[in-house]
């Protein structure tokens, strides 16, 4: 698995401009690599491919870096197609924890607890 | 023709599915310069089969815009490695693993935002390609722990030597490791977790030693 992975050589500007129909995902803020993502309705044909994808695939919870992945898209081409969708309410995001200066302790407790069974 | 129906797009296995009571997510990064395991540790502890994702990051030209537009902006695709580990039903770890074009991780800016912290992966033989990454996750105030990676033709200083090599403040964990295996790799998540958990409990009772952070009253490595 690295950079080299010949499907992400395909995604060359003009594509991803047309996939976002020229919107750029730097002013969204909605969605972090981690923000997951579940399926709230079901593709249909006349959907945007890429909508649709990420439709087919969030079934069960992924981050939107995972969907990067399985679309072999940049996260800023996912976080428009991810706004357009949550516009519509067919996806619910699930947003990552409120980031303090310091995670809080409890959530610490919970990943070492994690880890160790690991 | 490149186009990709929605038909063309592979989801996870069946395995790897996420239970539905999946709400929360949290994430570590791992960095370090060329070469020095950041792939490898984060296979050794994913649950899933490691996947890409990328960003591309777009820099103004040299300087001034060209006039003709030809040169106006650089664009350099950043791809990061991740992982992925169940720590309840309700929350998911994600261990993403930087690429070696160092300068270009500080460009992304949703990369170490919200991170829990950092391991910065040290390959003893060239303790000096992590010098920059470690100046700037303390710029940021991203908590990070150094893990020294066992290459056989290594060699293996005691950890004080290592601190004064790297500059590191006292309270930094170094820890060594195995990327290779999963015990070791977790291991290194686990020191970064009770670090953390050490930080927030100082913080709450914040005790006058802390107050200066150590590394500023620690006389310079000559
Ligand atoms: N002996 C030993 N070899 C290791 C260890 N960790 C990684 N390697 C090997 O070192 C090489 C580089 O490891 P990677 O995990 O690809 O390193 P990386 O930091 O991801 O490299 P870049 O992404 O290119 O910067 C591979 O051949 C690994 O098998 C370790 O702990 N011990
Ligand atoms: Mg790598």
């Amino acid at each position: 698995m690295s950079a080299a992975d010949p499907g992400w050589n395909d995604a060359e500007p003009e594509r991803l401009y047309v996939i976002t129909r020229g919107r750029s995902g730097l002013a969204e803020t909605t969605f972090a690599l981690v923000t997951l993502i579940v399926s709230r309705s079901e593709p249909t044909a006349t959907m945007q491919p890429e909508h649709a994808a990420i439709l087919r695939i969030c079934g069960s919870p992924l981050s939107a870096a995972e969907i990067s992945a399985y679309l072999k898209l940049p996260m800023s081409v996912v976080t428009v197609l991810l706004t357009d969708l949550l516009g519509e309410e067919r996806i619910e995001a699930r947003a990552c924890v409120p980031q303090a200066i310091l995670p809080d302790r409890a959530l610490l407790e919970a990943v070492i607890h994690g880890l160790q069974k690991l | 023709m490149d186009f990709r129906s929605s038909e063309t797009v592979v989801g996870p296995h069946s395995a790897d599915l996420l239970p539905d009571s999946a709400t929360m997510a949290v994430k570590v990064v791992i960095v370090g310069g060329f070469g020095v395991g950041k792939t490898t540790l984060v296979g050794s502890v994913s649950e899933i089969r490691p996947l890409t994702t990328e960003e591309t990051m777009t820099q103004a030209g040299e300087g001034v815009d060209d006039l003709a537009g030809i040169e106006r902006k650089t664009s350099t695709t950043v791809a990061m490695d991740f992982g992925r580990i169940s720590i309840s039903d309700e929350m998911v770890l994600y261990v993403f693993g930087t690429p070696g074009q160092e300068r270009f991780w500080f460009l992304w800016n949703g990369l170490f935002e919200g991170a829990l912290g950092a391991v910065v992966l040290v390959d003893t033989r060239r303790l000096e390609v992590s010098f920059e990454v470690i100046g700037r996750l303390e710029d940021r105030g991203v908590p990070f722990v150094v893990a020294a990676n066992a290459f056989p033709q290594s060699p293996t200083y005691p950890t004080e030597e290592l601190r004064a090599a790297l500059d590191l403040p006292p309270e930094v964990p170094i820890i060594a490791c195995d990327a290779r295996t999963r015990e070791s790799s977790r291991d290194v998540l686990m020191a970064l977790m009770r670090y953390l958990y050490d930080l927030s409990t100082q913080k709450l009772t914040t005790p006058p030693h802390l107050t200066t952070p150590p590394h500023l009253t620690t006389p310079e490595t000559p």
